[in-house]
C-alpha cells in the first residue's frame, strides 16, 4: 500500500500516529485500514495520535467520529490523543464537537485510560 | 507588511488542491503577521470553503490577498464557483444543514473563524464567498 500510515500493535492496543496531512482519500483509506486491523488483531482499544496534524476540518472530524463508532461496534474503544491546542480551539469555535469520541492529552494518558479499564493490557509507555 | 507578500490564485479542481490551498493560506497568514492560532483558524476556514467549492459546485477558484485598512493588516480569501448556488443560504449559515450528508458545519464554522464573511449566491449561476480576517495585536 503506497503512502499508508503505520498502525502498531502492542498488547490489546493499536496505536496510529499519522505524520502527513490526511487528505480525503488518505483519510478514508486510513479509516478502512484501521477497522480491518481491529478485526484482524481483536484488540480492545485504538489510540489515535493527532499531534502531527495541524488542520482538522469538519470532513476529518466526521472520519474520526466514524472510526470511533465503527470500532465500538467491533468491540474496540477509540481515544484521540495529542490534539494541538490551536486545533482543539478552532473546532470549539466552529461549533464542532468530537461527538462521542474519547480524548486524552497525550499517548501516555490515552494508554492509561485503557489500562485502567482493562487491567494493564496496554503498554505502560 | 513585515515581509514581501503577494496574492495567490488557485484552481480548486481536485482533492489535492484543498491541501495545497490550506498550506498556501497558512504560509501567507504567517507572512502577513498572524499568530499560530489565527493561522490555524484561517487554514481551517480555507479548507472548508475549498471543499465546498469542490464538493457542492464541482470546483472553483480561490484568491488569497493580503489587505490593509485603517492601519490594520489582514488577509482576504475569495472563493468563487459556477455551481448550482446555495439553495437554502439561511439554513447553511445557521449550521447543521447539509445536502450531501456532511456535518453541515463547514460554512457556519468558517464564518465564526473569520472577521468578515460575505456570501453572494445565485441559483444556477454560482457562489462567491468573501472572507477577511484582521491581525490583532
Ligand atoms: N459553493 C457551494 N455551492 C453550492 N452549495 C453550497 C456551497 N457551499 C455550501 N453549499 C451548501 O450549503 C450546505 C452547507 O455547507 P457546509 O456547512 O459546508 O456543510 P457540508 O459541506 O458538510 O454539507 C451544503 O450541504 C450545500 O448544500
Ligand atoms: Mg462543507
Amino acid at each position: 500500500m503506497e503512502n499508508s500510515i503505520p498502525i502498531l500493535k502492542s498488547g490489546k492496543c493499536l496505536i496510529a500516529s499519522p505524520q502527513v496531512a490526511l487528505h480525503d482519500k488518505l483519510a478514508i483509506q486510513f479509516k478502512g485500514n484501521l477497522l480491518e486491523k481491529i478485526v484482524q488483531t481483536k484488540v480492545k482499544g485504538l489510540v489515535l495520535d493527532l499531534s502531527a496534524i495541524d488542520v482538522v476540518d469538519s470532513f476529518l472530524v466526521r472520519q474520526i467520529a466514524e472510526i470511533a463508532s465503527s470500532a465500538r461496534i467491533m468491540g474496540a474503544e477509540v481515544v484521540v490523543v495529542g490534539l494541538r491546542p490551536a486545533v482543539a480551539l478552532t473546532l470549539v469555535e466552529m461549533g464542532i464537537s468530537l461527538l462521542g469520541v474519547q480524548v486524552a492529552r497525550d499517548l501516555e494518558k490515552g494508554l492509561a485510560l485503557f489500562n485502567r479499564s482493562w487491567e494493564n493490557s496496554c503498554p505502560k509507555k | 507588511m513585515p515581509k514581501e507578500v503577494s496574492d495567490e490564485v488557485l484552481d480548486i479542481k481536485m482533492e489535492a488542491d484543498i491541501i495545497n490551498a490550506r498550506v498556501k493560506a497558512k504560509a501567507l497568514a504567517e507572512a502577513v503577521g498572524f499568530d499560530y492560532m489565527d493561522q490555524t483558524r484561517i487554514a481551517t476556514a480555507v479548507s472548508e470553503l475549498a471543499r465546498n467549492a469542490l464538493e457542492h459546485a464541482g470546483g472553483g477558484q480561490m484568491m488569497m490577498s493580503p489587505v490593509t485598512a485603517l492601519g490594520k493588516r489582514g488577509l482576504q480569501i475569495t472563493v468563487a464557483d459556477h455551481g448550482p448556488g446555495i439553495k437554502n443560504l439561511e439554513a447553511a449559515l445557521k449550521g447543521g444543514y447539509s445536502t450531501k450528508g456532511g456535518l453541515g458545519l463547514g460554512l457556519s464554522g468558517s464564518k465564526r473563524l473569520m472577521d468578515v464573511f460575505l456570501i453572494n449566491t445565485e441559483t444556477g449561476k454560482g457562489t462567491v464567498v468573501t472572507a477577511k480576517k484582521w491581525v490583532t495585536k
